[in-house]
């Protein structure tokens, strides 16, 4: 089968199984536009901004594990993915992004909408390439996306100047089923030796923790982890980007940890003697004031990617391999052993940790007759049954739906993490609409994070995504907001959102239904009209308490266990 | 800790710019880099010298076997080893001095490959800080120009880094 370039992009999108590409055309992809056209197999989603498109991509791909694929052009189109690139790439996301470039005789040469897209994106992607001869095109899109979902997932990057994509130009179409690289061979197992070791040591514990993250979900491993910590009996954290791998509303899982995590969690942290570390990567988020991190614990840390063992926090045993593989060989080994974890020792552990459970550091005030934030979320929480894909952007909502939705399974939770990219939410809900459009999929968010990718409502009618739009509007950036209360004397710079539009006419324009929603007693009703409106897009605006803070709070500088509580909440005098 | 980091690598457009972007986004500091195809002309060969603690050398292997386009890393200096690096140095030779500099370069073994009735271009290899001294011993006035490869190693027996 001959086919152009063009062709050849298409075709090996079929061959690799793709049901959606986010993307907007430009003048270097035009080739590649035509040979989308009038055919059915690849559905194109065409955004309103090409960040957009790599969000899209991104809550795609972790909604569902699968690739996200994105299709920019050239210069500016390549440029704004570099944000959305950028998220996915702290987070471990599969993506695979096609960029037009100018035709390879004048690179170099400053043409119109040239950009060195490669040494744009380098520092932001897992790998990319320029293909430069177009009988390498499809072995180079098939390694990308090869290189995208193996190993630690990442963003990866095809750069196709226009010419190799000519459509008079017709060579012979061979997609390859495998590709090898012999500079790039992923762990897969682990170490059974270092296993071995780990079972011992966990055998050994009087104030053992499990401490699990993203790389749980990202590896599939949430069975595996499941059973272990049941059979362990221990108790377990998670991470932001980690939530859901474990049940949420389980009596051993503890809530999550680190800057906003609960007091029992980070309390437990800084009192274990075993700390077991899976698919997690001691963000400076969770980890808090590193010398004071885990001080009587001994740390087993698995992770696929031996970079991230013993890079902030020194390891006793490191295990280099997936999450799934090891954590079932863990069980094995401990299983053969014969033994049990020291009942004793755990029981009085469990006491330990229920004492400061009972602080109920997530309180707030009910009775309030402004609308809380969090009375918002657990609404929500309530209303979805604790079964809706929930996207977020960033700042003091995300971390309220982190303390108060209680996730049960994984990939529900879709939120940027590591980059911290306002502006992720609404188009990752729309990516998570297409891939389950049964599904109850909402995107929470504030008033300032929402208008970063605002244009996104247009694409939202036109391939109907009815999501729901939770924003907690504050009329302020909440969380710098919240900084500048605590560290900078309440001095708040630049963070007050004057002029706002009118959200639910804002709403209408774009051709959904918008809802005001002012009092606490309005809440619940107005969350059950819109998830009745199943056909609709619904943006809900809650006004709520401005003034309101995430609790508790380790601040920076701070160990783990020297949390910020309310003011309505004293440990010393509770827990005496 | 001075390291001696060897790598193999694929002989691509953008792998030398991946290797240096790393060490700058992530503050690893290079004293010197060099880089060339090997006998098989799909693979370069590159020789990093660079310091940091047990910890960062540790982070710095990681994070090269991290790139794509890195198919081996060796830290070379943790285990016995050869270190070579190759200098050129041009000198204002005149009068007296001619003798005096020929001399000193002999101490040093290096050879005088060019000759002028007023400069020499001398040659010598060696490790680092025996270049280091050659340059120490010239009076300042006397170096025209001073060109350094960096340090490159290998292994001592037959251990090696290889495909």
């Amino acid at each position: 089968m001959d086919l152009s370039g063009a062709e050849i992009v298409v075709q090996a999108l079929k061959d690799e199984g793709v049901e959606f590409i986010f993307g907007y055309p430009g003048g270097a992809v035009l080739h590649i536009y035509d040979a989308l056209f009038g055919q059915e197999e690849v559905k194109h989603v065409l955004v309103r901004h090409e960040q957009g498109a790599t969000h899209m991509a991104d809550g795609y791909a972790r909604a569902t594990g699968k690739p996200g694929v994105v299709l920019a052009t050239s210069g500016p189109g390549a440029t704004n993915l570099v944000t959305g690139i950028a998220t996915a790439y702290m987070d471990s996301s599969p993506l695979v992004v096609l960029t037009g470039q100018v035709p390879t005789p004048v690179i170099g040469s400053d043409a119109f909408q040239e950009c060195d897209t490669v040494g744009i994106t380098r520092p932001c992607v897992k790998h990319n390439f320029l293909v430069k001869d177009r009988h390498k095109l499809a072995e180079t899109i098939k390694k990308a996306f090869y290189i995208a979902t193996t190993g630690r997932p990442g963003p990866v990057l095809v750069d196709i100047p226009k010419d190799i994509t000519d459509p008079k130009v017709k060579i012979p179409y061979h997609y390859p089923k495998t590709v090898h690289l012999r500079s790039y061979n992923p762990t897969v197992k682990g170490n059974p030796r270092q296993i071995r070791k780990a079972a011992e040591l966990i055998l050994e514990a009087k104030r053992p923790m499990i401490y699990s993250g993203g790389g749980v979900i990202l590896g599939e491993a949430s069975e595996e982890l499941r059973e272990l910590t049941r059979w362990l009996g221990f108790p377990i954290t998670s991470t932001l980007m980690g939530l859901g791998a474990y049940p949420g509303t389980d009596r051993q899982f503890l809530g999550m940890l680190g800057m906003h995590g609960t007091y029992e969690a980070n309390m437990a942290m800084h009192e274990c003697d075993v700390l077991l570390a899976v698919g997690a990567r001691f963000d400076d988020r969770v980890t808090g004031k590193l010398d004071e991190f885990c001080p009587y614990a001994k740390i087993i840390h698995i992770d696929v990617d031996p970079s991230s063992i013993s890079k902030n926090v020194l390891v006793d045993i490191p295990i280099v391999g997936q999450a799934k593989p090891v954590l079932a060989e863990l069980l094995v080994q401990l299983k053969a052993s014969g033994r049990r974890p020291e009942a004793e020792a755990l029981s009085a552990w469990w006491e330990q940790i229920e004492r400061w459970r009972a602080l109920d550091c997530l309180r707030y005030d009910r009775e309030s007759s402004l609308i809380k934030p969090q009375y918002v979320v657990e609404q929500l929480w309530q209303v979805t049954r604790g079964k809706a894909y929930v996207t977020s952007d960033v700042g003091q909502h995300q971390m309220w739906v982190a303390q108060y939705y209680k996730f049960d399974y994984p990939r529900r939770w879709i939120n940027s993490g590591g980059l911290g990219t306002m502006g992720f939410g609404l188009p990752a809900a729309i990516g998570v609409k297409l891939a389950f459009p049964e599904e109850d999929v909402v995107c929470v968010t504030g008033e300032a994070s929402i208008q970063m990718c605002i244009q996104e409502l247009s694409t939202a009618l036109q391939y109907k995504t009815p999501i729901k739009i939770v924003n907690l509007n504050n009329r302020y950036m909440g969380m710098v907001r919240q900084w500048q209360e605590f560290t900078y004397e309440s001095r708040y710079s630049h963070s007050y959102m004057d002029a706002l539009p009118d959200f639910v006419k804002l709403a209408e324009a774009y051709g959904h239904v918008g809802m005001l929603i002012e009092k606490p007693q309005d809440v619940r009703p107005a969350l059950e009209e819109a998830f009745s409106m199943k056909d609709k897009l619904v943006f809900l605006d809650f006004i709520t308490d401005r003034t309101e803070n995430v609790y508790p709070m380790v601040e920076a500088g701070k160990a783990q266990h020297q949390m910020r509580l309310p003011p309505w909440i004293s440990p010393e005098r509770e827990l005496a | 800790m001075r390291h001696i980091i060897s790598l193999l690598l694929e002989n691509e457009s953008g792998a030398l710019s991946r290797v240096a972007g790393l060490f700058s986004a992530r503050g690893y500091n290079i004293e010197a880099l060099t880089v060339a195809p090997t006998e098989d002309p799909t693979v370069s060969r590159m020789t990093i010298v660079t310091r940091g603690d047990e910890r960062v050398i540790e982070q710095i292997t990681k994070q090269l076997n991290k790139l794509i386009d890195v198919i081996k890393v060796l830290d070379i200096s943790e285990a016995d080893h050869i270190e070579r690096e190759l200098m050129l140095v041009k000198v204002r030779a005149k009068d007296q001095e001619r003798e005096e500099i020929k001399r000193l370069a002999d101490i040093f073994r290096g050879r005088i490959i060019d000759v002028t009735a007023s400069s020499y271009v001398i040659e010598m290899t060696g490790a680092s800080p025996k270049l280091d001294a050659f340059l120490a011993n010239l009076a300042k006035d006397w170096i025209i120009e001073v060109v350094r490869s960096g340090p490159t190693g290998i292994l001592r027996g037959e251990r090696g880094l290889h495909l």
